[in-house]
């Protein structure tokens, strides 16, 4: 069994709207290994994004973690003060955001900005920072660094924009890398480019990744694991083979049926009725019961604890034994 | 063999990228010599990454932009030289569905109202009649005619979609071109939407032209495809011969790129290397012969002509036969 890299423990996070707490994540316990990706997935809104902002603390201020631990290397980061936190990221945890474009200072030379942090985690010289701002480049296979760390963020392409955030991420060696839908906003064809990149970065440092999106092609490429969220709530975990041939929650079934896929010439997709509920007015019961054509009257009265389904599958369902035997 | 709705004949676009006063004028190449037919009833799709110029071939057909070159024959009509005024009545025959359903509809108009504005402008319905129109065509894209007096801030991004169906249909047009239909949404509304579009088609009769860079998308809904690349179509098939068999190698890297949602089937990808050539200075030759695994000295000088290998399957390319070693 590889040493726990991360743990995260029942975390809440609650936000302040109209004057009333709202939840968007609740009880949300998982871990990840060293040199292991654990895929975090849902549609917008789940909380996936607010979830690895509580991990990394860079929630807005009209935002709390009101419950919960958040274990990296035997240290709880929702212990540290801010000082702390600043140390600990970058240099045992970074993240990559979703927008490249917009992740970037528009008005810093790429020298500037990867050298930062270089900089402040290290007892670098400039000639050593700009060494090493050379190195990352050129791992993640920016064609010419040196031209590169002398242009503005504008000048790059969406690719280039997203090798520089990694190379930045990586620039230090974290241990943890959280990665916030890295390829959403990128083509295809680009898109390939960069999942090559982190499987390879992952394979030579051994680093553990978070890898968070709404894709489940990307998922199935690249994770080895599975969390599926709905509604602030981790619905279904597995080892991703096990996730895509026998899905047990009825969330997780109607995903993987609704993506269209390559080659299988479907003329029509079944859907999931229905859209994700507001975080102000849940349902009571299971949140995912107003959409779920298996819901009985205990889904609308009492929600389902996260139960193991079988080792390390667990699911958050009344009825998922009973739907296991039907498919 | 019937007539086509739509007829693209070598239409080119030139946008000026003006630099400063003094520079000298740049030209961007939106659209280069696009030539397809539409035949009526029919899903046409485009697809292509980011810049290839499919949405602003969309407004071309839609008389938005004008062509610099080139002709666009609706009904037996050359509409690409009319002036706006001759476009008029033919604006209820072809009706766009745009790709932000955020951005698309005026937040200070209630939906009915929104709905409502074409039979304004295209008939003679008094406001009773306009009314029972809109709350039947709620009823046909799935909501409720109480909807019709809300807001569209109100509205979840897959309904606002549907209300912008809803306003495509309301005149009863010929052609729907549709922009990014599904990409803003989540993939369980989107099989949703997808689904309506071709209960529709089905029931109205319709013509879609359907441009998308999600080519699983595609797939599903389309009768044939043209894949464009820098402004250009250099593949255009029947929708199952080009994902049986792909000539392009463009094509061939795009349908290998797309991860695919099950980890038991290990793709074998073709990783183009580099990014995007800019429109504004196209290389010389083959577009594509900078990213082109089989790049020879004739694609370099020698723009490749298109050639007819099967029926309807049309490849430009010097090389068609190629076979690809996918590593």
């Amino acid at each position: 069994m590889a040493e726990k890299l991360l743990e995260v423990k029942n975390l809440r996070t609650e936000f302040k709207r109209d004057k009333t707490w709202v939840t968007a994540v609740n009880n949300v316990s998982f871990s990840i290994d060293r040199g292991e990706i654990l895929g975090l997935v849902g549609e917008s809104g789940c909380g996936k994004s607010v979830t690895s902002l509580s991990v990394m603390r860079l929630l807005a201020r009209n935002s709390k973690i009101s419950n919960g631990e958040v274990i990296l290397n035997g240290t709880d980061l929702l212990k540290e003060d801010k000082k702390g936190m600043r140390n600990i990221r970058g240099r045992e945890v970074a993240m990559i955001f979703q927008e490249p474009m917009n992740s970037l200072n528009p008005c810093m030379k790429i020298e500037k900005q990867l050298t930062e942090a270089i900089l402040l985690h290290n007892d670098f010289s400039k000639e050593q920072a700009h060494q090493r701002a050379f190195d990352v480049l050129k791992s993640v296979g920016i064609p010419e660094p040196e031209m590169t760390l002398k242009s503005y963020p504008h000048q790059l392409s969406g690719g280039m924009c997203q090798r520089v955030m990694i190379a930045m991420a990586m620039s230090c060696e974290p241990e943890l890398l959280i990665a916030d839908e890295p390829t959403t906003a990128l083509d295809v064809t680009i898109q390939a480019q960069i999942l090559e990149l982190m499987e390879e970065i992952r394979e030579k440092k051994n680093t553990g990744i978070l890898m968070i999106t709404h894709d489940l092609g990307v998922v199935a490429e690249m994770c080895s694991r599975v969390v599926v969220m709905y509604a602030g709530r981790i619905v279904e975990e597995a080892p991703v083979k096990e996730l895509f041939a026998a899905p047990k929650h009825p969330y997780t079934q109607g995903l993987i049926a609704s993506v269209p896929k390559l080659g299988s010439g479907v003329e029509s997709l079944p859907s999931i009725p229905g859209s994700v509920p507001d975080l102000s007015v849940m349902p009571k019961g299971c949140k995912f019961a107003p959409r779920c054509k298996y819901a009985t009257d205990i889904c609308r009265e009492k929600e389902p604890e996260l139960e193991v389904v079988d080792g390390v599958h667990k699911c958050r369902c009344h009825h998922f034994k009973e739907l296991g035997k039907e498919a | 063999m019937s007539e086509a709705l739509v007829s693209v004949k070598n239409i080119s676009k030139t946008f000026s990228a003006n630099k400063g006063m003094f520079g000298k004028k740049k030209f961007v190449h939106a659209v280069n010599d696009v030539s397809f037919d539409i035949m009526p009833g029919e899903t046409f799709s485009l697809v292509g990454e980011s810049g290839c110029g499919k949405s602003t071939t969309g407004k071309l057909i839609d008389h938005l932009i004008t062509p610099d070159q080139g002709e666009i024959w609706f009904q037996g009509k050359d509409i690409s030289k009319i002036s706006d005024n001759e476009m008029r009545p033919l604006r209820s025959e072809i009706q766009m569905v745009f790709q932000d359903p955020y951005g698309s509809l005026n937040p200070r108009m209630k939906v009915q109202d929104l709905i409502g504005e074409p039979l304004l402008i295209h008939t003679n319905m008094t406001a009773g009649e306009r009314l029972k129109k809109v709350h039947e065509l709620l009823g046909v894209v799935g909501l409720s005619p109480s909807h019709g007096e809300r807001y569209p801030h109100e509205f979840s991004g897959g309904q606002r979609q549907r209300i912008g169906i809803a306003r495509a249909l309301t005149v009863q047009p010929k052609l729907i071109i549709a922009d990014e239909p599904v990409s803003a949404l989540d993939v369980s509304i989107q099989a949703q939407v997808l689904n309506l579009l071709q209960q529709l088609q089905k029931d109205y009769n319709l013509t879609y032209l359907f441009i998308s860079h999600d080519l699983s998308v595609v797939e599903m809904i389309s009768d044939r495809i043209g894949v464009m690349y820098l402004g250009t179509i250099v593949e255009t098939a029947p929708k199952k011969e080009l994902y049986a068999n792909p000539r392009h190698p463009y094509t061939r890297a795009l349908l290998s790129a797309v991860p695919i949602p099950d980890p038991e089937k290990k793709s074998s990808r073709i990783i183009l290397q580099g990014d995007l050539p800019s429109p504004s200075n196209p290389p010389s030759g083959c577009l594509f012969h900078t990213r082109c695994p089989h790049c020879t000295e004739k694609c370099k000088c020698e723009r490749p002509q298109p050639v007819e290998i099967a029926p309807g399957h049309i490849v430009k390319c010097h090389y068609p036969d190629i076979q690809e070693t996918a590593k």
